[in-house]
């Protein structure tokens, strides 16, 4: 029965979207053209006339890169509160779901890519930009542990301001937490394959976006621990070309590849079947 | 004293650091060097000694006492390599079986140019990995400033202690006026707002004990009886209790 709902949930959301912008049109950023949602949404979010990436949705990544029909989402009720009486952070947060139309910043649950089972978790930038509170970081702890009781990879598409500061020392210390939980699915032998979008910053980069056994990256997206203006006015000079893009990240040796989007789902299909995890479609 | 004033107290120059702290807790000190990647980072200071009858490994962010002792320390914000050696450190504690304890004193990890290219994210990421199953208990007191990331990369312990006059936060006060209210005049707000004092945090539940500061033989006779309770606990339960600890914060 849940199941049903939850099928019923992920093809709704396309098929709803699609109907009221399917014919409009957008403007990309960088090269100012006018295109449809349909032709960006059919290239993979990314600008057919300049090659520019927009930033994609946490339930549409997973629908990117996972088999037809086959995800099925945990813990979508967690909702976050306002432990400390942070000033301001109710309204925030309904702003946010909204905005957003999801409870919270990650979307987890597991689906099949080939065919092979997987736990996987996806970030949403519309949510107060992906920032980590409680409820991130337990959504993410429990899908790691869900992920090692039964013997799955995880695949992790990170996108993130860091940790959220209306949750306080609460949210910095769900950096230990998933960390922790990380480390035991590591541990039992499990597979953890990061996808980093940009911008993955802060708290998530100093924890479970630099844990993976395989770090992969979109083309330039930003990767980095200190946001570029807090860099620039300690160094006080300008920063260096492609600054804490993927690209140039993975030149200082902390990302194993770019993967351009077109073959992502290709890509972690393969390293999926290469770790050997069995079939398994529920 | 309010949020903002522990806060300044915190940071205050004439503040006892933690090459203090090292004198007055830790016998027979003997600093180590180095991460054995690419340096030796001065805002970490690091080596093992004894407190009691056990021999420990101590990690400690140093400041410094003078301008030049400042500048020589980085100011307390560790780079990587700090980091790195941290975590070396720790893992040779888990070779010997010796506790660890670690002094926190940071306005938040160093974050220059050099610090971004030399993976300071991943250097974090790697010490929450490494000690959230160290095989060896871990007690972290944070003496003066708990600034973010770059304190907790020293905090993911079996215990963690604040002196009275500490803080920890997410983000300095500044920064999230500055974020929240476009200016750093309502840090004060701020500081209130974070719950970032030691006694705040404590009934959150996130600091297991509040360290008076007055007080270095008690707080040397506390320590002296906190290692000898995880010492002789069992291995497993105590890394399930330190995967519970955190397990258990924020939901």
């Amino acid at each position: 029965m849940e199941l049903k709902k939850l099928f019923l949930k992920a093809d709704n959301e396309l098929e709803s979207s699609s109907n009221k912008i399917f014919t409009r049109k957008i403007i990309c950023k960088k090269c100012d053209s006018k295109i449809s949602v349909s032709k960006i949404r059919k290239n993979y979010f990314i600008c057919p006339e300049c090659g520019h990436y927009f930033s994609v949705r946490a339930r549409r990544r997973i629908l990117m890169l996972t088999d037809k029909r086959s995800f099925i989402e945990m813990d979508a009720e967690l909702q976050s509160r306002n432990v400390i009486e942070f000033p301001g952070y109710e309204e925030k947060l309904s702003a946010a779901k909204e905005k957003s139309r999801e409870n919270e910043g990650v979307i987890c649950g597991t689906a099949t890519i080939w065919g092979r089972k997987t736990g996987i978790f996806s970030m949403d930038a519309n949510f107060m930009m992906g920032s980590m509170g409680a409820v991130v970081g337990e959504k993410i702890t429990r899908l790691f542990e869900y992920a090692t009781e039964n013997k799955l990879p995880v695949i992790g598409i990170t996108v993130s301001g860091g940790a959220r500061m209306q949750e306080g020392m609460i949210s910095l210390m769900q950096m230990s937490k998933v960390s922790a939980a990380v480390k035991r699915h590591s541990n039992a032998g499990n597979l953890y394959i990061v996808l980093l979008t940009n911008p993955t910053t802060g708290g998530v980069d100093a924890s479970f976006a630099m844990q993976a056994d395989i770090t992969l990256a979109e083309p330039g997206a930003r990767v980095g621990f200190a946001g570029p203006r807090i860099v620039e006015k300690i160094t006080n000079q300008p920063l260096p070309k492609g600054f804490q893009k993927a690209e140039s990240v993975l030149e200082c040796g902390f990302i194993d590849e770019i993967v351009p989007r077109e073959v992502q789902m290709d890509y972690l299909g393969k390293l999926l079947e290469l770790h050997g995890e069995k079939d398994g479609c529920l | 004293m309010d949020a903002y004033e522990i806060v300044k107290a915190a940071r205050d120059e004439g503040r006892k650091t933690s090459v203090d702290y090292i004198n007055e807790i830790v016998e027979d000190f003997m600093e180590f060097h180095g991460d054995r990647l690419h340096g030796d980072d001065k805002a970490i200071i690091a080596g093992i000694g004894r407190v009691g009858k056990f021999p420990v490994t101590v990690i400690g962010v140093e400041k410094g006492k003078n301008t030049q002792d400042r500048i020589t320390h980085n100011f307390g914000s560790a780079k990587p390599e700090g980091y790195r050696k941290a975590l070396r450190l720790m893992k040779q504690a888990e070779k010997f079986h010796r506790p660890v304890i670690c002094f926190v004193d940071t306005a938040g990890a160093f974050c220059d140019v050099a610090s971004e290219e030399n993976g300071q994210g991943r250097a974090i990421a790697d010490n929450l990995f490494e000690m959230s199953d160290l095989k060896t208990p871990i007690l972290s007191i944070v003496i003066g400033e708990g600034g973010s990331g770059g304190a907790l990369a020293l905090s993911h312990s079996d215990r963690i202690w604040m002196m009275e006059d500490a803080y920890f936060s997410v983000v300095s006060p500044e920064s999230c006026a500055n974020i929240l209210w476009k200016t750093t005049e309502k840090a004060p707000e701020a500081a209130a707002a974070l719950s970032l004092t030691a006694k705040k945090l404590y009934k959150l539940g996130i600091i297991d004990k509040i360290c008076s500061k007055g007080d270095q033989k008690g707080n040397k006779e506390e320590i002296e009886k906190e290692l000898d309770k995880l010492m002789n606990t069992e291995l497993t339960d105590l890394l399930e209790a330190r995967y519970r600890k955190f397990r258990t914060i924020g939901y």
